[in-house]
């Protein structure tokens, strides 16, 4: 198991390095820079700011300084505000994490449940009605879902803050927004996973030797069930946590999702690749978790990489 | 059963590791309680929205107006802002001024009683330091060109003059600063007002990266030194920004705010939220679709104020068939600027019947434009495109954003429906936006200028051949001259008289589709006091109060 | 096919015993017919494929039937609620909102079959491939998935639209190729466990062909699982399209889409609720009807799936 994760983590050195190379060139092809403005400015003294921050060097030498800052822990300034990137991320990313954390809780605490019940009990009530309540969570969107939310729970009721991310009872209407959206996709996920594995043979063999209800889902069937969730976790965890742009600006929430959206449009160079980053680094983790997870609910697949 | 026991660990663990984060979260997460609207009326706190997290609050590289809400409570410059009128000056550091007979030199007298926020006298030389800081070649000052008024101050920047002591501007002594400017300039004052003028404190600035320091380090709360009315306290990025009555102000006694909340929200929907549930004061926005029914059922709560900027669209005059003078004035003539303004855009803007927007005392705003289908279809047809036939499909460019979008099709369809031809719509994001503007890669292009400063010329002046902001590929040589003119004429009635016949010549020509003359819409709590319509919405917060 | 299944079709029952023809044991045919006819009858899905078709005829025959045009602007009938003449209301210019909600269909529907299928194809075979192949292949394979995975959607889909101007065809093909990646992902999961199964293991030493074994014995085994994420794919295209437009890279103004629609009904919820309510209808009554399908087509093709 340690060789593999050993071989991973080499592997996911390489993709992070062939990411930031293909990032810092993507970035550059878009047209527009940081600093054009809907009032222009003198050329000479756009020059001059582009010379300040070595943005008029050839783009080979840019690179290489952005490789070299970069292995110091030194993402560069941002183009468009006061903080540096290390600054900004480091503001940005711990609220993302927290706001992803509860909302993967939150989806896992509702979609996991229904799941198992609605493939427990196929094709009765008790699967039709917390499915098609699950079904609500994919239909309504966040950008649909935030601002009801915020408009009942928060003016017309009066629990919760509209917005800000001050108390910790603020965290409650976001982190249920983006929940409630991937509990049904959770759920769904897992009564397919789960009736899969319901369907198989050694199932109906455990039934046949008189093991009881309970013990064959628990026992037999969730970890094979999980698996699809699992897989889809993965992905899903990094794009909670960095994905949330929508939800963080009904709610004005510092996080990473509007970080990275907004850098992408102003051409903060630095910044679009700091966030991404951070975030391939933290899709690459995630990855390898639920790789690793995958091997230890089935243990039929052990470690299959070269 | 080697499974059941992993996972029994694994909840177990999980379980842990749940109850640690949440013990963690409510011990670490109580974070200061901001005060809500009742709390804020009772403490004397003013809960402000701004729309947008400021990009700097150095006053030389600023260049928004959401910088300038800030920036403008944190320092102040020669002239401060009157209370009711824009057109009128208000003692700000300096408390009396003259000039020479033809307005281009300018003598202003320092108050002795202003003070940086350390305690250091305001001196003239103060001010001589940071326009040589913004005018330095080496400091790339984004608004320089505001300096430009000042004799050599262009020279200086780009290089040709060397020494910054040829410059137009001195100190005289401690308390007593000279201005030579290029030419007559008897508007001045007003242009003194913008935050391009504002003085910075050397030291500060000397301590923290020298002049030419890009990383914004004196402007954290920790270091920042202004000589305004509130001083910099608590700079949450993203969250909001404090500041707090300064007790070095020299007016201090008059003021009667304690603190000021900066909310940067950009969504309009979120901020009228806040508002309906008490958290905020004031509004940067209000979202278009509300202010109806708004106005209707709580008008005390709606603030409406006229803002100095023109709505237009600019017009490619490099591509055919838009090169024709005729096909412009068809498409300002099928407009109907008051269905636009009272259906689409529902916030009392103004048509507009000309460029420059009305609201300065004494300019004679002329009426040229308005709704004739009639006459647009006629010089349509002059044009040698009856009913609309032969007429290419043009795309109308805008920037994303739903305002935007609502304008853009509601007229592209008037237009298509009065003229008979077919023109499309074109959003593209905002730096590409840009970048097709600047590069005359459009046909039309939906275009906003809010002025400067009080004074027309800040609008017309963007016309004139080659000029960066001009942008439509119109020239005119007679244009050009009047603008020159202008800025060296010696009163301000000949002033005018260069600028009228400017203006009519620009809506002759018509490289441009003028839509609106542009007003603030905010929601206000009745709570708030000496909260003043300001043309430029340039708001002396030492004015501000709260009262029940 | 399952060797250890013997619930063969009627009509393959009647054949003459086959002289060792792997073909006609093997063929599709009855796999799909068989499947055909578990789903005729799942009542549930049927249903929803009546509902899907009605979905088909309303978005793409309906504008064609209906005195309004969808771009053309009224401003003194802005924001009617339904009525006689409107009979969904009229949105902020003034548009008939019944003609505007059936061309964003058009949009909707388009984006979520054209992206959904893109996803799918590149999607499923990348992800059996790469977990069929295993060894260093799958690790690349996977790599690359990685890699893609992190890039910056926004600046990747600014530079496409930059590049190629404003095509909704394109719009498309750009929303597919970013989702193929999770498809492919757990595709390769469950392809990892089937990979382990005896009949699996049969075909190996029957010596069939990689393309074969991958094509015939692995691809169908996944597609229950794959019908699924698929009825999930296409909620997520529509509402990433819908993303695509509110940052200002979508469907150019002013063709609607489901997503735009909602998007401006969500804006007015308090005054204006019919501009939600009824493009947020349709939109559930759609996925509702691709969610049940989808349920009904695992069902359908799993050939173990029995409800004895």
């Amino acid at each position: 198991m340690f060789k593999f994760i050993g071989r991973r983590v080499a592997q996911s050195v390489i993709v992070l390095f062939v990411i930031i190379t293909v990032t810092f060139f993507m970035v550059r092809f878009a047209p527009g820079d940081p600093f054009s403005a809907e009032r222009k400015m003198p050329e000479h003294i756009k020059q001059s700011l582009m010379a300040h921050y070595g943005l008029d060097q050839p783009l080979l030498v840019q690179y290489g300084r952005y490789l070299g800052n970069l292995l110091k822990g030194d993402l560069g300034p941002s183009f468009t505000g006061t903080r540096s990137v290390n600054q900004i991320l480091a503001a940005a990313f711990p609220v993302s994490l927290e706001l992803g954390g509860w909302a993967l809780l939150i989806a896992l605490g509702i979609g996991l449940p229904v799941g198992i019940v609605a493939a427990v009990f196929r094709n009765t009530l008790a699967d039709y009605i917390p499915m098609s309540m699950a079904m609500v969570g994919i239909c309504l969107p966040t950008f649909v879902l935030g601002p009801i939310l915020a408009l009942v729970f928060g003016v017309w009721l009066g629990w919760f803050n509209v917005s800000g991310w001050f108390m910790p009872l603020d965290r409650v209407l976001p982190a249920t927004t983006i929940g409630l959206v991937y509990a049904a996709v959770i759920a769904r996920i897992t009564r397919g996973g789960m009736l899969e594995v319901l369907s198989q043979d050694f199932i109906r063999t455990a039934q046949a030797k008189g093991v009881p209800f309970p013990r064959i889902i628990v026992v037999h069937t969730l970890k094979g069930g999980l698996l699809p969730v699992v897989s889809f976790l993965g992905p899903a965890l990094a794009g909670i946590i960095s994905g949330s742009f929508v939800v963080e600006t009904i709610f004005q929430i510092p996080g990473m999702g509007r970080e990275f959206v907004n850098s992408a449009f102003n051409r903060d160079y630095t910044l679009v690749l700091g966030t991404v980053i951070l975030y391939a680094a933290l899709i690459t983790a995630a990855n390898l978790l639920v790789d690793v997870v995958q091997v230890v609910l089935n243990p039929r697949l052990r470690f299959e990489d070269s | 059963m080697a499974m059941k026991v992993l996972l029994n660990c694994h909840f177990r663990r999980l379980a842990a590791i749940a109850a640690a984060v949440a013990a963690g979260l409510l011990l670490s997460g109580c974070g200061a309680g901001l005060p809500n609207a009742d709390q804020g009326v009772e403490q004397g706190v003013l809960l402000f929205g701004n729309g947008a997290e400021p990009k700097t609050l150095d006053p030389q590289r600023a260049t928004g107006v959401t910088e300038n809400r800030i920036i403008s409570v944190l320092i102040e410059g020669l002239i401060a802002y009157h209370l009711t009128d824009d057109n009128l000056p208000e003692p700000g550091v300096a408390e009396r001024w003259e000039h020479n007979e033809d307005a281009s030199v300018w003598t202003f007298h320092l108050r002795g009683d202003a003070r940086w926020s350390n305690g250091d006298p305001v001196t003239a030389a103060d001010f001589v330091y940071s326009y040589e800081r913004m005018l330095n070649p080496a400091f790339p000052g984004e608004y320089a060109q505001m300096l430009y008024i000042m004799e050599n101050a262009e020279g200086y920047q780009n290089g040709e003059v060397a020494d910054f002591s040829r410059v137009g501007v001195e100190a005289v002594d401690d308390k007593t600063l000279r201005f030579r400017l290029v030419g007559p300039t008897p508007y001045f004052i007003n242009m003194l007002k913008h935050y391009s003028w504002f003085p910075v404190h050397p030291p500060t600035i000397e301590a923290h990266g020298g002049r030419f320091d890009m990383s914004g380090e004196w402007t954290l709360p920790e270091n920042f030194v202004g000589n305004g009315p509130f001083t910099l306290t608590e700079w949450r990025p993203n969250q909001y920004i404090r500041v707090t009555r300064s007790p070095t102000y020299w007016d201090r006694d008059r003021m009667r705010l304690n603190e000021v909340y900066f909310f940067p929200i950009e969504d309009g929907n979120t901020e009228r939220r806040m508002f309906d549930s008490g958290l905020l004061h004031v509004t940067g926005t209000v979202p278009s679709n509300d202010i109806p029914s708004l106005r209707r059922d709580k008008p005390e709560l709606i603030n409406i104020d006229d803002y100095l900027g023109t709505y237009f669209f600019r017009l490619n005059v490099t591509r055919p068939p838009l090169d024709n003078p005729l096909v412009r004035k068809a498409l300002n003539f099928a407009i109907d600027r008051k269905a636009i303004v009272e259906r689409v855009t529902l916030g009392d803007q103004k048509p507009a019947h000309a460029f420059v927007p009305e609201g300065f005392n004494d300019y004679p705003n002329p009426r040229v434009l308005g709704y004739d289908p009639g006459r647009a279809r006629a010089y349509l047809a002059e044009a040698g495109y009856p009913g609309g036939e032969g007429f290419p499909s043009l795309y109308l460019l805008f920037n994303t954003s739903e305002g935007h979008r609502k304008i853009a099709e509601a007229v592209v369809d008037m237009w298509n429906r009065t003229l008979g031809i077919s023109m499309q719509l074109e959003n593209k994001e905002w730096k590409v936006y840009l970048d097709a503007q600047t590069h005359l890669d459009y046909d039309i292009s939906r275009s906003g200028w809010i002025g400067d400063y009080m004074d027309p010329i800040t609008f017309l002046e963007m016309f004139t051949t080659g000029n960066g902001n001009n942008d439509t590929g119109w020239s005119n040589a007679r244009y050009d001259e009047l603008i020159a003119a202008a800025f060296r004429s010696r009163t301000q009635e000949e002033h005018f008289d260069h600028l009228l016949e400017a203006e009519l010549i620009l809506l002759e020509e018509l490289p441009i589709v003028p839509l609106y003359w542009y007003t603030r819409i905010r929601l206000t709590d009745p709570r708030v006091r000496g909260w003043y319509p300001k043309l430029l919405d340039n708001r002396p917060m030492k004015h501000v109060h709260l009262a029940e | 096919m399952d060797l250890k299944n013997p619930r063969l079709s009627p009509s393959a029952q009647r054949l003459p015993a086959p002289a060792v023809d792997l073909d006609a044991i093997e063929s599709g045919a009855s796999l799909w017919q068989d499947a055909w006819h578990r789903l005729r009858k799942n009542h549930l899905a049927v249903g929803s494929l009546w509902v899907l078709a009605f979905m088909a005829l309303f978005c793409f025959v309906g504008p064609l039937l209906s005195p309004y045009d969808y771009f053309a602007t009224d401003l003194e009938k802005t924001l009617l609620t339904p009525s006689r003449q409107h009979w969904f209301g009229t949105d902020d210019l003034g548009r008939d909102q019944l003609t505007r909600v059936m061309t964003g269909g058009r949009v909707s529907l388009g984006v979520g079959l054209i992206a959904t299928a893109v996803s799918l194809l590149i999607g499923v075979v990348y992800g059996a491939t790469a977990a069929y192949v295993g060894g260093k292949a799958d690790a690349v394979m996977m790599r690359v998935v990685d890699v893609l995975y992190a890039l910056p959607f926004t600046i990747f889909v600014i530079l496409l639209m930059t590049l190629f101007e404003r095509s909704i065809v394109l719009l498309f093909v750009v929303i597919g190729a970013v989702e193929w990646l999770t498809m492919a992902r757990i595709v390769r999961g469950q392809v990892l466990s089937i990979k382990k199964q005896e009949f699996v293991e049969a075909a190996v030493s029957l010596g069939y062909t990689t393309r074969r074994i991958i094509l015939r014995h692995i691809i169908p085994n996944v597609l229950g699982v794959v019908a699924v994420y698929a009825t999930l794919t296409v909620p997520a295209v529509i509402l990433l399209e819908s993303f695509l437009s509110f940052l200002g890279l979508g469907v150019q103004p002013p063709m609607p889409s489901w997503g735009s629609l909602i998007k401006l009904g969500a804006d007015n919820i308090q005054l204006y609720p019919h501009l939600l309510i009824i493009p947020a209808f349709f939109f559930s009554l759609t996925l509702f009807s691709l969610n049940f399908l989808g349920d009904g087509l695992r069902d359908a093709l799993d050939p173990k799936s029995s409800k004895d």
